[in-house]
């Protein structure tokens, strides 16, 4: 027999509108308003998926998102989403849902034999076994249990749908919508103030969309959305989940839109993550339903009382046949009155010995009673009652068994800031152990079960919020629904008898029964945090919201301690499972972090240019003129360069504007050589060094002024250099008046390279005289074109006659197309970062690895450059022994010594016939195939440096089984005494 | 989200900061000394070693999206409550000038 | 000692006998000769090599919360020991040596997984970084492989490869024997072993000063009565600071929050630990079927152990850029566990200037993997008073000394490392 059925009339589904879906590829049909779980459960209800490590059938339990066992694939494909609560997934039309971890179905799943070991198979069984017979035999068990475990199973393909992120401010945010949250965001909003209502369900109502439709409370229920929809001033949101609570008031919150169908091409978002940020907030969250912890509490058709209710009364489901209500507490007499109202057959068994004569009239009910089984593996057939003593009672045929163990305030938020819950024995509930001065909370989650109770520290909570704020309008008055309130009174009853020792659950989802609890117990895993863990409850996706208090109080008890001795878990955010993809939002793909471009992208794009990704720049790499991979290419750009002229895009580097009467001292003190008496039109190179002494930065700085300066620094440490500039003028010298502005992005940059070079700016800039006389190496001309500023500096990266010169970035591709046609004649061409790191490589000048953060001035070969009378940045640190031992590395050159072999970056350097074993004495960090030399040569830190200069080492690359000889050299291979530079 | 009340922006999300360490610790003073090595041990201090409180704290932060002005923001670690802030410049002076 | 093994589970499965406490709960006694401050992965394991390499056994572990409340049971579980450092590359492979035989030694399955580490480049300077690594770890005889694209698209072609990609997945290292352990088993483990060998494991009981004659610490004081020690050992990382000050000293450590995450449970998607080059960021499947991942501290210093959420989207976002399915799978948990952050990214072992009071800690990222060397090293220390040859580096004044062990290559910023 099916156990539910849906009623021919009721609920607040729309009959008109029928939804065709699938379970497991079988059509099935559904209307307008139904989730999956209440869809399936009209169908019948029954097995809709099995337990993960017994398999035992499982049926839907809950109605909300706590919901254990319903758990559905939904989608396929790119789409699919595995472990969905059929009790929050809204029925849509198409909806193909598959059930989960049976095989081959949930009705007949061959892993149930796995109950046949369930004494095998108890908690932490893992922790004991799976060790032999050898020392990687976990290897070859790991796979199988992998694939047991897990529940649904997830797509590999990338997910198509669209996700936003947004960034939100609110007065007051109301969370939860229940008669408290409705009643707190009403006077809130009457009194004027600006307010934001979540609600995770698809409806507003919280508990009273459980009345009748029609009925008083449903009346109540309707004004009230309806004179906040009118308000102008109030943001209603549904399908929306306040997920987490974080530091300085602000909320996660997870809007879903998936009942609109979005369109990821047309940039419609499937969900919608807000970060919130609240002035005050009224957490009116609720509670979530404790089952009963009885023999056999599992099967299907056992399910939450007030979760009954609400199919009843929301969904027009009903059991088939009779139904069973066991309570400890008052509230599950609403669903029993519920189900007499619609004449359904109902027993009420209440563990109490007594109960007020009010909530029993016209019921049948047995008091001092104790659930003690269910028959029925696949659906319950009958219940068995006891006394408290375990005596027989009576059996009772159900098809429903409604259970209701009392209430677990939704603490969870106000907990995530760390704020522990307390326990409030009046209510035998955890609340909110507290608050920040600008939140409150009320109804349910404060155990303000009586439904005026709620209504009026609602509307309290609400019109404090407001009157905080100065909001002083009238919020007037909000009178309760008239009608019966049953509330949660009650007294707690942990643990039915069980005296046939049958699986009694805690975790549903975890198969976690009470033998667990005991287990852990016995072997001391007695603090919640060690059961949860050893356990694994409350680890499942439903966090343990229906299953850590149980847990716990048993727990408590075996302590012997009270229950908030043993205290709870901590509760992390999100709430509820939060799709990745939504907390990603639109930073995916190539919006996954912000790409720059260089002024001349688009001509480089244009005309040729190879790029590489290189930190967040787009850099071109090479230009195809020169080859069709940079492989082949950069070897005809550096002989371009070297023999002739070549013109390269710098506008990478970071650059600096420094101004100020004490720009010169302040330049003085932040690299480690003289910048006070650079003369006005020079340029000089420099290295900066961090406080602990390690290379920070080198660069060229060029005096404009008397009073400004222009600072280039490397690509990658321009926003570093730049911040560390501005911390030292705020914090460090606020008496120097000195002003920097970042002007990387503002002015272009190109390196115009190669022995004929000067002829080529000759061209460029007819008429202007760049003599050395008129140009020194190192000296720089500012001048304009049509209006248009160029600052020329005579200095080189290459190590030929080089000049760098700089236009604002609107004038960049300009200049570089005019000096391209200018300078064609002599056949100059675009040249790109592979051949100008190669080019410096030769030169020896250091970039990249060989200032990798752990290289001091002294690694680098620079120590001379350091003032020996002044202070600078680093310097103190810089004299650290260690630092200064004559076997510390610093920098070498290599020259490759056998014929057909490479050098390769990160080989491990050794002296010649050294056992090629440990650390060795060095390593490579820059290669190149030198033009000049025509062999490889490479840039390597070595221990020792240049007093190793002429010995032969080898370079070992064991990833590669490849060892070469390579002689130690200078590491300025080419022109060491700077001819070509002065020409 | 720990908000920080910019002395010029007024209060911003924590992440258009960027975090500079412990604003309590004086750097010693520049210059170098006539022996060197003298300072070696007050420099040491300064860069390697924290007081790490568990408590109120004040540190460094600098509003790089947005004035790109240092700011000292008092703080409390074992709270993560935001206490005061003000610019980094004029604490600075007033160590600088007594 | 019952042995934990497939018969006796057996036989406890048929006769129902109850399994006997994991580790005992002693009262304090009033003296050790070594009292370990910390409860943690590094306590107990200090606790276990006590007893197993030097027969000390008259020793207390103290904890003021339950054992295993800390980092041991909030990391992302990741074992590897591919460091290129001297004195890093020597104590981490050391540590991998006892990982792999750990369930044997303390008969209990802490479920190594060593199921590989691939850790990303994106770039041809992104790989030479990485080949350095590869060849010293080959060259301590360390296993490493370096893979180009076509190896790394057939290992995880789930991964970003298309062109879509902002940051093209270039090569990679790889370390076959990496992988996860059960960080929950690694603590009761160790505690387990060592109780069985006398040592007395006492929870619930905070360290709240210092016994001292002189400089020299004798013994703790503690909210369970004061408690005499010959050598006092601190393993308190991400409260080390705070346990230090007691004594009054100042360490070279800021205290930051990491957080980690994990996603509901799926079937196997994830075979291996990826590592993945744009931003720090790795992840894995645990056995359960979650992902569990994380990336960088949240970059300022704080003892509240939970992080904040522009981080929690920062670490989403790398986790869709490395893998573009997981954006439809959802995010379970997220929390946040207090690490010592040190100028080189580098831990403690060693003495202290105090007499008879050493400190194990500083462990920044890599606490959890470190584990076992740290015991068996921290163990000799206190055993001997000498330092083990493996840790020798790990030393307080090496940033006086100008010897740092910066194996990232970030300078002194901690709050970077």
């Amino acid at each position: 027999m099916k156990g539910f059925k849906r009623l021919p009339s009721g609920g607040r589904i729309d009959r008109a509108k029928a939804i065709s879906f699938t379970l497991d590829g079988k059509a099935k049909q559904g209307f307008a308003g139904d989730t999956l779980a209440s869809a399936l459960l009209a169908g019948g209800g029954g097995v809709v998926g099995r337990s993960f490590k017994y398999h035992r059938p499982r049926g839907v339990m809950t109605a909300g998102p706590e919901e254990p066992n319903a758990l559905f694939t939904l989608g396929s494909g790119a789409t699919q989403e595995p472990n969905i609560p059929g009790t929050q997934a809204e029925l849509l039309e198409g909806l193909a849902a598959r059930t989960q971890n049976g095989w081959p179905s949930v009705g007949f799943d061959v892993m149930a034999i796995n109950q046949r070991f369930a004494k095998l198979l108890t908690a932490g069984f893992y922790y004991k076994t799976f060790m032999g017979p050898r020392k990687r035999s976990w290897m070859l068990y790991e796979p199988f249990i992998r694939k047991a475990a897990g529940l649904g199973e997830a797509s590999a393909d990338p997910d198509p749908a669209r996700y936003d992120t947004r960034r939100a401010f609110t007065e007051v945010l109301v969370v939860g919508s229940g008669p408290a949250g409705l009643a707190a965001a009403l006077a809130a909003a009457r009194a004027g103030a600006r307010v934001i209502l979540a609600e995770q369900d698809s409806d507003l109502g919280g508990s009273l969309l459980s009345e009748p439709v029609g009925s008083a409370g449903d009346a109540w229920r309707a004004t009230a959305i309806a004179e906040l929809a009118a308000l102008p001033q109030v943001t209603l949101m549904t399908r929306t989940t306040v997920q987490g609570l974080y530091d300085g008031n602000t909320l996660g919150l997870l809007e879903r839109r998936d009942h609109l169908s979005p369109d990821p091409a047309k940039g419609q978002a499937r969900q919608v993550f807000t970060t919130l940020t609240a002035q005050r907030i009224v957490f009116a969250t609720g509670a979530i339903e404790r089952p009963l912890v009885f023999a056999d509490n599992d099967r299907p058709g056992v399910m939450l009382a007030s979760s009954a209710l609400a199919y009843l009364q929301r969904y027009a489901v009903a059991p088939s046949g009779p139904a069973l209500v066991v309570t400890n507490n008052d509230s599950a007499y609403r669903t029993a009155h519920a189900f007499k109202a619609a004449g359904l057959q109902v027993v009420v068994a209440d563990t109490r010995a007594t109960v007020d004569a009010a909530l029993t009239a016209g019921l049948e009910v047995e008091t001092a009673a104790r659930l003690v089984g269910v028959s029925g593996a696949h659906g319950v057939t009958a219940a068995r009652l006891a006394r408290a003593d375990g005596s027989f009672l009576r059996a009772l045929p159900s098809t429903l068994v409604a259970v209701s163990g009392g209430w677990s305030p939704a603490v969870h938020l106000t907990s995530h800031t760390g704020i522990k819950p307390r326990w409030d024995a009046a209510t035998a509930c955890f609340l909110p152990g507290g608050f920040a001065a600008t939140h409150a909370a009320c109804g349910a989650v404060m155990g303000q079960f009586a439904l005026g109770q709620a209504i009026a520290a609602g509307f309290t909570a609400g019109r404090d919020a407001a009157a905080a704020l100065g909001h002083a309008g009238n919020s007037g008055a909000l009178a309760a629904p008239d009608i019966q309130s049953f509330g949660a009174a009650g007294e707690p009853l942990w643990r039915m008898p069980n005296p046939r020792h049958r699986k009694a659950f805690l975790d549903f989802q975890n198969d976690v029964s009470d033998k667990d609890v005991a287990q852990a117990f016995d072997e001391g895993y007695r603090s919640v945090e060690h059961l949860k863990r050893y356990t694994t409850l409350g680890m499942g996706t439903d966090q343990g919201k229906t299953s850590n208090i149980n847990a716990l109080a048993i727990m408590a008890g075996l302590r012997d301690v009270t229950i908030p001795e043993a205290g709870t878990t901590t509760f992390r955010p999100p709430y509820t499972p939060t799709a990745i993809g939504a907390l990603a939002g639109r930073a995916v793909g190539k919006h996954f972090r912000p790409i720059r471009r260089s002024p001349l992208h688009q001509w480089q794009e244009a005309n040729g240019g190879v790029f590489i990704e290189a930190g967040p720049w787009l850099r071109c790499w090479y230009y195809t003129w020169a080859g069709d991979s940079a492989a082949s290419a950069y070897i005809k750009e550096m002989e371009l360069v070297r023999r002739n002229v070549g013109v390269s895009d710098v506008s990478y580097l970071g650059k600096i504007d420094v101004q100020g009467p004490d720009a010169p001292e302040f330049l003085n003190r932040v690299y480690v050589n003289g910048f006070a008496k650079l003369p006005v039109g020079k340029a000089r190179y420099g290295v900066m060094l961090n406080d602990d002494a390690v290379a920070l930065d080198d660069g060229t700085t060029t005096r404009l002024s008397e009073n400004r300066f222009f600072m280039t620094t490397t690509t990658a440490q321009a926003g570093e250099v730049m911040s560390w500039l501005e911390f030292l003028l705020e914090t460090a010298w606020p008496e120097l008046r000195v002003q920097v502005t970042s002007i990387t992005d503002a002015w272009g940059g190109m390196a115009v390279s190669g022995p004929n070079a000067r002829k080529a700016l000759e061209l460029t800039f007819p008429g202007r005289d760049l003599s050395s006389a008129a140009l020194p190496y190192m000296g720089v001309l500012e001048f304009a074109v049509e209006g248009v500023p160029i600052r020329l500096i005579r200095l080189s990266f290459s190590g030929e006659l080089a000049y760098e010169v700089y236009t604002p970035a609107d004038y960049t591709q300009d200049l570089w197309e005019h000096l391209l046609a200018a300078a064609a004649p002599l056949g100059i061409k675009p040249y790109g970062l592979e051949a100008l790191a190669s080019l410096r490589i030769e030169k020896g000048h250091v970039a990249g690895l060989d200032l990798d953060h752990r290289n001091t001035l002294d690694d680098i070969g620079l120590g001379k450059m350091a003032g020996k009378e002044k202070d600078y940045i680093g310097r103190a640190m810089r004299f650290r022994p260690k630092l200064q031992a004559p076997e510390r590395w610093s920098l070498v050159g290599l020259e490759l010594l056998d014929a057909g072999q490479k050098l390769r970056g990160g080989s491990i350097l050794f002296p010649q016939g050294a056992e090629l074993k440990g650390h060795g004495h060095g390593w490579i960090t820059s290669v190149t195939w030198s033009i000049e030399l025509n062999k490889y040569i490479a840039l390597a830190l070595y221990d020792g440096g240049l007093k190793h200069a002429g010995e032969e080492i080898v370079c070992a690359y064991p990833l590669l089984n490849e060892t070469v000889r390579a002689k130690v050299v200078s590491p300025h291979f080419i022109d060491q005494e700077g001819k070509r530079l002065h020409v | 989200m720990l908000r920080i009340p910019c002395p010029w922006c007024g209060e911003r999300d924590y992440n258009e900061f960027r975090y500079g360490g412990d604003a309590d610790k004086v750097r010693p003073p520049f210059g170098k000394p006539a022996v060197e090595g003298a300072d070696l041990k007050a420099w040491h201090d300064q860069v390697f070693v924290f007081d790490n409180p568990k408590g109120p704290h004040k540190e460094y932060w600098q509003h790089v999206q947005g004035c790109r002005h240092w700011l000292v923001l008092e703080r409390n670690t074992a709270t993560n409550q935001v206490l005061q802030a003000w610019p980094a410049r004029e604490f600075a002076l007033a160590r600088v000038k007594p | 000692m019952t042995r934990y093994n497939a018969f006796a589970l057996l036989s406890h499965a048929l006769t129902g006998k109850k399994w006997p406490l994991a580790w005992r709960s002693p009262a304090p006694k009033a003296s050790y000769d070594i009292v370990i401050v910390g409860g943690g992965g590094h306590g107990l394991a200090t606790a276990h090599y006590l007893a197993k390499n030097h027969g000390i056994t008259n020793v207390a572990v103290i904890e003021k919360s339950y054992i295993g409340s800390g980092n041991v049971g909030r990391n992302t579980t990741l074992v590897r020991s591919n460091y290129q450092m001297p004195g890093n590359t020597e104590f981490f492979e050391h540590s991998l040596k006892l990982w792999e035989g750990l369930s044997h030694d303390l008969n209990y399955n802490v479920m190594l997984s060593q199921r590989g580490q691939i850790v990303l480049a994106h770039g041809p300077v992104q790989l030479d970084v990485l080949a350095r690594k590869g060849n010293t770890m080959r060259l301590n005889g360390i296993d490493a492989e370096l893979l180009d694209r076509g190896q790394v698209q057939k290992l995880i072609p789930y991964c970003g490869f298309s062109p879509e990609s902002r940051w093209p997945i270039y090569g990679a290292l790889l370390q076959r024997r990496a992988g996860t352990a059960r960080h929950d088993a690694v603590a009761w483990g160790y505690a387990r072993s060592a109780s069985e060998a006398g040592i007395d494991i006492i929870e619930n009981c905070e360290v709240t000063g210092f016994v001292r004659d002189g400089d020299a610490v004798i013994g703790v004081e503690t909210t369970r009565g004061r408690i005499l020690a010959a050598r006092t050992g601190i393993a308190v990382a991400g409260h080390s600071s705070q346990v230090a000050a007691l004594a009054g000293l100042k360490l070279p450590v800021e205290s930051h929050i990491l957080q980690a995450f994990v996603s509901e449970p799926i079937k196997p998607l994830v075979d291996h630990v990826i590592s993945f080059g744009a931003e720090l960021f790795y992840i894995s499947q645990s056995d359960k079927g979650g992902l569990v991942f994380g990336g960088h501290i949240d970059g300022f210093n704080t003892y509240t152990q939970r992080g904040q959420l522009p981080k929690v989207q920062t670490v989403m976002e790398c986790l869709v850029a490395l893998i573009p399915a997981a954006a439809r799978l959802r995010l379970l948990r997220h929390w946040g566990g207090i690490q010592d952050m040190t100028p080189d990214g580098s831990p403690f072992i060693c003495a202290t200037p105090l007499p008879n009071l050493y400190l194990n800690g500083g462990w920044c990222y890599q606490g959890f993997k470190a584990t076992p060397a740290s015991g068996t090293t921290y163990a000799r220390l206190l055993a001997t008073g000498q330092d083990h040859p493996l840790a020798a580096h790990f030393q307080l004044d090496r940033t006086m000394r100008g010897d740092g062990l910066d194996e990232y290559g970030l300078g002194n910023w901690t709050w970077k490392q």
